[in-house]
């Protein structure tokens, strides 16, 4: 009798092994059918289904106040994030990784995957700038780029691929100001936390994350003659399968309720 | 070389409670049923063992005194163990082995290893002295063990069980050298077996103990010749009786009266070799006085001997030859007689 | 007569399974690897000096793993004293624990600001934070336990008998240490040893999070891989993959006897 059902239940376990495969993904199918373009009275209630924005970390909390106001107005929307360093959502995106938009932080990421064919057209949303970020008080006086090479100061940047440490060699390279990061951080957040739990002294980040970085961070100007261009590019990634949502959230990042949040974080409109 | 324990000592079920002194001029073995704490007596003497009373003195140096919080562990002892598993360090060479206790104290490693070559052509080995441990029989692993012990000339040698685990065709072989090495030495020597041919073979003075007590101690020849507990007269092979004596007559705890040759009076033993004992299938006349029946219980053949024990009122072991066993149809069991001599019987006060 | 299946085929058919899962990851990666370039990849941009890290690294985690770890366990097999089995449980903790919650609990310690690290840091100036020692402490701090743990159960399982009869010829506890209770454990140390070095030539989380990235100072093989990796340089990654995955095996390999038991 044992042997009977311990052959019933290995082709069982498998059984039920692949039917939870087969599962997901058709749920996800059928997500994508009811969330076809629905006609419905409201114009701005069109965003509708399952949405992944993969986003540039340095978007956290502009991304993240939107969907407040986003899933509000748009009840049959679910929306979801994936935050990291740019360079690290493009890599996903070229290994498939299931992402209907992607906001870059800068276009070399963008370009990586336009040459690819993996986007639509990329439209630039909004700018931002660079700003020194130090401990609340700051401690080591630091007041511009230069300090950041004085000996006694403890400086992270971010890694290379990564927009805002590439930015920030782009425009100590222009100044000739030689400075040596005592880490490489994957991304501005986590260049921020060094700075916050007192084991860097100062890093380069956006100043949008030091608007954001809370009572710890102080901010320290770097003047707009050393600021690079830094420009945004967002694109509807072509794999998506919500193309209509996906369109209305690109949109809604030029000029919409996604720009309102991100002027109200401290980014600079596309122009 | 002298050994002075007073030892108390409680280990589980054991409660060991003795007097000892051991000095360089007879090797003491001591003996006793198993559990009776002869290898616990020689771990505390080695210090592997806490003792809770007592004393413990090496050459008039005090190595253990509970009451006083002293205590030598085993390494600042003068003491020298040979185990009855060899427990050699099987990572080391025979040689290295020997040398161990000399490298210990200090001596440098060219001296130590000369020292030991010696010690290892005195066991009779130096031919295996780039061996491992492990690449040697029993025996002279065995022997390995006792030059080890020996090369560090400890005042006190103590040795628990040293032949039982050696097999029998290298037994006496090692007895041998034991007992020639033993001779030799000049500490205190005290050998712990339960094994009466290794102790009447190696040393001089007996010491008995039972469930922790000693209950007789004295010279080889005299514990065995008038044993004084039934565990070493079954050791020697005597018949031992104890009763009340008065003149010429000891009566058993069951009423059983045995007439004796010497004059005696008080708690008495009596003693009676086996091979005293003369049976018949019937009540034998003449002149012997103690004739008792008895039930022909187990019988032992061992070449040219045979012992059968004869259960009854007073209940002995018999030795007769083959042929009696035959004649008298022993193996079959049943009623017989047992007659022994009076001037036979040897009688001494409990 | 009913068909029956072979005895032991359902057992057989799991196994595969088992082997499946562990086997074809691996098998994806030397497929992928660039076999034709694999001199160049590693010569390339900080590969070799994140090799020559790593080994530094952890063979500096072994070492003080060693130096700490087999006094530690000596002492939880042979002593007995109260909270011993408290002590076995925090000591084994690093093993279950995620390696970046291992990283975190490091700094708010031994980071700048950390209770124990401010007060080196005042008194002596030295910081572990972006330093190699850092690096270092991170991969002891995951490592170690694995050598701990090894020791203790064969301190534990080996014939004190030896050690008695050390004691009886005169040599002291130190000098018995030295001479036969480490022979005795050797072998047992070493495959605990090859255990507690892969672990820690394998450490990421905890590194990145408490030790930093910079190259030739904490940017150890296996953090230069993840970077590589998403930032598209794929090659290099796979490459420094390989030479982990092969000294993994080596090891494995050379101590496969020991952990299957045969000691």
């Amino acid at each position: 009798m044992r042997i009977r059902l311990f052959r019933l239940g290995v082709p069982a376990v498998a059984a039920v092994l692949l039917v939870s495969a087969c599962g997901a993904s058709t749920k996800s199918s059928s997500s994508t059918t009811t969330g076809a373009p629905s006609t419905t009275a409201s114009t701005a209630g069109a965003m509708s289904g399952t949405l992944n924005v993969f986003a540039a970390a340095s978007l956290t909390s502009a991304f993240n106040n939107a969907k407040t106001t986003l899933t509000a107005a748009n009840p049959g929307l679910n929306l979801t994030y994936n935050f990291a360093g740019s360079n690290t959502l493009a890599t996903q995106i070229q290994q498939s990784a299931p992402a209907d938009v992607f906001a870059s932080a800068d276009p070399k990421n963008m370009q990586t995957l336009v040459t690819a064919g993996l986007v639509e057209t990329p439209v630039t949303f909004a700018r931002n700038k660079l700003r020194i970020a130090v401990a609340a008080g700051n401690p080591k006086k630091i007041t511009g780029l230069a300090d950041l090479a004085k000996p006694g100061v403890t400086v992270v940047l971010e890694a290379q691929g990564v927009p805002a440490g590439d930015y920030t060699r782009q425009v100590l390279a222009s100044r000739k100001i030689t400075v040596t990061p005592k880490s490489l951080e994957t991304d501005v957040k986590s260049a921020l936390a060094k700075v916050t739990s007192g084991e860097a002294d100062a890093t380069v980040v956006y100043q949008t994350d030091v608007a954001a970085g809370g009572s710890k961070i102080q901010g320290v100007t770097v003047p707009d003659a050393d600021q690079p261009q830094i420009t945004y590019p967002i694109a509807v990634v072509k794999a998506t399968r919500n193309h209509a949502a996906a369109q209305a959230f690109v949109d809604s990042a030029v000029s919409g309720d996604v720009q309102k949040a991100l002027i109200a974080a401290g980014f600079a409109p596309p122009q | 070389m002298t050994l002075a324990a007073a030892i108390g000592l409680t280990l589980g079920n054991l409660d060991l409670d003795l007097e000892l002194d051991v000095d360089g001029t007879a090797v003491v073995a001591v003996v006793g049923p198993n559990g009776a704490g002869k290898t616990t007596l020689l771990r505390a003497l080695a210090g592997l063992l806490r003792i809770d009373r007592g004393r413990v003195a090496i050459n008039g140096t005090v190595v253990e005194d509970p009451a006083a919080r002293l205590r030598l562990p085993p390494e600042g002892r003068d003491v020298g163990v040979v185990f009855q598993e060899h427990r050699l360090f099987s990572h080391l060479s025979a040689l290295e082995n020997v040398a161990f206790g000399l490298r210990a104290s200090g001596t440098p490693k060219a001296e130590a290893r000369a020292k030991a070559m010696e010690w290892l052509e005195q066991v009779g080995l130096p031919d295996v002295a780039r061996l491992r441990a492990t690449q040697l029989s029993g025996g002279q692993a065995q022997r390995v063990a006792l030059a080890r012990a020996l090369a560090t000339e400890p005042a006190v040698l103590l040795l628990d069980e040293p032949l039982a685990a050696v097999d029998a065709a290298a037994r006496a072989e090692l007895r041998h050298l034991l007992r020639s090495e033993l001779r030799r030495c000049p500490g205190a020597r005290l050998i712990v077996t339960h094994d009466p041919i290794e102790a009447a073979a190696l040393a001089d003075r007996l010491v008995v103990l039972e469930d922790g007590q000693i209950t007789q101690e004295g010279p080889l020849v005299e514990v065995t010749a008038r044993p004084r507990s039934q565990w070493v007269a079954s050791m020697v092979g005597l018949n031992l009786l104890c009763g009340v004596a008065e003149n010429f007559r000891v009566r058993l705890p069951n009423g059983a009266v045995i007439t004796v040759a010497d004059e005696c009076k008080g708690e008495t033993f009596a003693a009676i070799r086996p091979n005293a004992v003369s049976l018949q299938r019937h009540r034998p006349d003449g002149s012997p006085r103690n004739v008792w029946p008895g039930e022909a219980g187990d019988l032992h053949v061992a070449g040219d001997r045979a012992r059968i024990r004869v259960d009854g009122p007073v209940p002995l072991i018999a030795e007769v030859t083959p042929a009696a066993v035959a004649e008298l149809r022993l193996a079959e069991g049943g009623c017989i007689w047992a007659a022994v001599k009076a001037t036979d019987i040897e009688t001494y006060p409990c | 007569m009913r068909n029956r299946l072979p005895a032991g085929l359902a057992p057989a058919v799991l196994a595969v399974g088992a082997l499946a899962i562990v086997v074809l990851p691996l098998v994806g990666l030397v497929q992928r690897a660039p076999w034709s370039t694999l001199g160049r990849d590693l010569r390339a941009h900080d590969a070799f000096t994140a090799l020559r890290l790593s080994v530094v690294t952890s063979l500096g985690a072994l070492g003080v793993s060693v130096l700490f770890g087999v006094p530690l366990a000596w002492v939880l097999a042979r002593r007995v004293f109260p909270g011993r089995a408290l002590v076995r449980a925090l000591v084994t903790l690093p093993m279950v624990l995620p390696p970046v919650v291992g990283g975190i609990a490091l700094l708010y310690a031994f980071g700048r600001q950390g209770f124990a690290g401010r007060i080196l840091y005042d008194v002596t100036g030295w910081r572990f934070v972006f330093n190699t020692s850092g690096a270092i402490l991170a991969e002891t701090f995951v490592a170690m336990p694995f050598l701990i743990v090894t020791a203790e159960s064969a301190f534990r399982s080996m014939d004190r008998r030896a050690e008695e009869a050390a004691a009886t010829l005169g040599a002291r506890p130190a000098y018995r240490f030295r001479r036969v209770t480490l022979p005795a454990v050797a072998p047992a140390l070493a495959a605990g040893g090859a255990l507690t070095w892969a672990r820690a030539l394998g450490e990421f989380g905890a590194t990145i999070t408490f030790a930093g990235n910079f190259s030739g100072t904490t940017q150890t093989t296996p953090l230069l891989v993840y970077l590589d990796i998403e930032s598209g340089n794929e090659a290099t990654a796979l490459a420094l993959s390989l030479v982990l995955l092969a000294v993994s095996l080596v090891v494995l390999v050379g101590l496969r006897d020991r952990w299957i038991g045969k000691v």
